[in-house]
């Protein structure tokens, strides 16, 4: 007991002094990228489904955001919303339209609405299509807080990343979240007792696309513009692969996994497109060797030392 | 905007264009097919499909290119040499995810893309090489003018796969396989090596795409991308069509070239949008896909 307080302290503590010591723009977008793959997660950890084209969430988010705020001159608590609830709207119809197959369909139609979303940010006016939206301006939040300093808007997407954060593991420390548990464990028996499983699955895309949305309309604020590469299937991937690396279902694995991948491509940028290439090598070496993710894996290895012990 | 009329088309422009979407769904009927294939043997979505067409693009470039290997002669060697590197693959790696739940092999097999296509465009960037059509010229038909080459690639996806329906679903080995399929334990107890049938089913699958990725390079650009998107596509084809037939896979991947080709006519921005439509509808009203057995 009085380990894990510690820890906690320890884990505050080096949150609210991160800014001082790393790049505020990097853990700014470590932690939006961290939140999209707990999002996720809820998903695949929780429910068992694996959802390939999460990126429609997370960057058509961001382009509600850029629309409302620099076009539409809403303010930028309202913008957030907005991307919040156009994610959602999007999870609602593709998830319906997704939890009508399982497993591996499930992972091609969601990998496909996303393309398809993909091709129309193409295509559609609003998005800015190859170029983007450009020099979205950061205004003061609720009217008083100036946002344009990166080390408060630190601490402003710090506070975003904790409510997610604290709104996933409610979600799956509730009944709500026992169900959703007992649909991915056993889904025919769970429908015997009487829950329709449909509904619960659709309910947690419907959570899993709006927390994605918040990630990536607060993406978008950071870093004052959405441009396509957050709707492509690469992102996509990359969210799969950040909740890999950390380990599935772990509740603090995603945002090891983002802080990992993230630190990778910024760190690594010098190999350029090679970055890819690693990206693939650990989707190999994870699947056939460490499937756990780091968190899993660390945990299995403190419990077998204490067997021993 | 509006219906389409089909009568203010020029049928120069109708024609032309259903002739690209046949093309089109040409490539999609011989990918469809190998995925298909490869998915009722492993029980592994092949996400390095579009990679693997991709290099079967490659390597005829290569062989053009670096060593005077015609087009014909690519036609035949690159399937096999692709096929030979899927079989390595399936040795090495797949083979050990079998045990495992499917996503475990849409995450390995997407890796591997990753890997493949980033290393192509790292040596070769991802700019396209032309490849010069080996059967230059046309005819004109009267109604359109039609690209000899064109027309043969329709003739021969549709040949490729009439032969692999054919072998799979009228020979002995093709009933090996089949039977595998359902019930890999019992095949094994009459003696047949069912880890090597296994394994040439991915060759096969493999060969197909690299098959598609030659007859594609005249047609197309040869770059390292373009199996990126075509694979996604492809695999709403596969959900529109269902996997539990080969001929089903045929049709739908001819069907929807066809219909993708028709809306460039009717109504261009919605052409690479229309295939995914076309999913959700079937989605809402067949969920098992059009050939799909409902379980």
């Amino acid at each position: 007991m009085s380990n894990r307080v510690l820890i906690g302290i320890a884990v505050a503590v080096v949150a609210l002094a991160a800014p001082w010591m790393f790049y505020p723009v990097f853990l700014m977008k470590a932690l939006c990228f961290a939140l999209f793959a707990c999002a996720f997660n809820l998903l695949l950890g929780y429910v068992g489904l694996m959802s390939f084209g999460h990126a429609m969430f997370f960057g058509m988010a961001g382009y509600f955001f850029g629309h409302t705020v620099k076009v539409w001159d809403w303010p930028m608590e309202l913008g957030l919303l907005a991307g919040v609830l156009g994610a959602a709207a999007i999870g609602l119809v593709t998830g319906a339209l997704a939890i009508r197959r399982q497993g591996i369909y499930f992972a091609m139609i969601t990998l496909a609405f996303a393309q398809m979303i993909y091709f129309l940010c193409v295509q559609m006016p609003f998005t800015g299509g190859e170029d983007g939206l450009q020099g979205i301006p950061r205004k003061p939040l609720l009217g008083f807080i100036p946002t344009e300093d990166d080390y408060t808007m630190y601490y402003i997407v710090l506070a975003i990343f904790l409510f997610g954060y604290g709104a996933i593991y409610r979600f799956i420390h509730s009944p709500f979240g026992q169900v959703l548990k007992a649909i991915r464990d056993n889904e025919q028996r769970a429908v015997s007792l009487g829950y329709e499983a449909d509904r619960y699955k659709l309910l947690a895309f419907v959570l899993s696309a709006a927390l994605a949305g918040l990630a990536g309309a607060t993406k978008a604020m950071v870093v004052h513009f959405a441009t396509l590469t957050d709707v492509s299937a690469a992102v996509s991937g990359e969210v799969v692969l950040m909740a890999l690396i950390g380990g599935l279902g772990t509740i603090i694995g995603p945002v090891i996994g983002a802080f990992v991948v993230i630190a990778m491509q910024d760190y690594l940028a010098f190999v350029g497109q090679l970055v890819l290439v690693i990206q693939g090598f650990i989707f190999v070496i994870i699947v056939l060797a460490a499937r756990r993710g780091i968190v899993g894996e660390l945990t299995a290895l403190w419990k077998a030392r204490r067997k021993v012990g | 905007m509006g219906a389409c009329n089909i009568f203010e088309v020029s049928s120069q422009l109708l024609f032309s264009q259903l002739l690209l979407g046949l093309i089109n769904g040409a490539f999609y009927a011989m990918l469809s097919l190998g995925l298909a294939v490869i998915f009722g043997m492993l029980n592994v979505i092949n996400f390095t499909h579009g990679a693997q067409y991709m290099m079967g693009a490659f390597a005829a470039w290569l062989m053009l290119t670096e060593l005077d290997i015609p087009f014909w002669a690519a036609l035949v060697l690159s399937p096999i040499i692709v096929g030979l590197f899927g079989i390595v693959l399936e040795r090495l790696l797949l083979k050990r995810i079998y045990h495992l739940d499917h996503l475990y092999g849409f995450l390995l097999t997407f890796g591997l893309a990753l890997i493949i296509e980033g290393l192509f465009q790292w040596r070769w960037g991802s700019s396209g090489a032309p490849y010069p059509s080996p059967i230059p010229g046309g005819t004109n038909l009267g109604f359109m003018f039609l690209p000899t080459y064109r027309g043969f690639v329709v003739v021969a996806a549709l040949v490729i796969c009439l032969a692999t329906w054919f072998a799979i679903e009228r020979t002995r080995l093709g009933a090996y396989l089949r039977a595998a399929t359902e019930n890999p334990t019992l095949v094994r107890a009459f003696g047949i090596n069912v880890p090597r049938l296994i394994t040439l089913t991915y060759g096969l699958g493999v060969g197909l795409a690299a098959m598609a990725g030659v007859l594609a390079a005249p047609i197309q650009q040869v770059s390292a991308l373009m199996g990126v998107n075509l694979v996604l596509v492809v695999f709403a084809v596969v959900v529109i069509g269902g996997m539990g037939s080969i001929m089903g896979s045929i049709v739908t991947g001819f069907g929807l070239g066809i219909v993708e080709g028709f809306t460039k006519v009717c109504y261009p921005p919605a052409s690479n949008t229309v295939i995914f439509v076309i999913m959700a509808l079937v989605l809402l009203i067949k969920p098992a896909g059009l050939f799909g057995q409902t379980k």
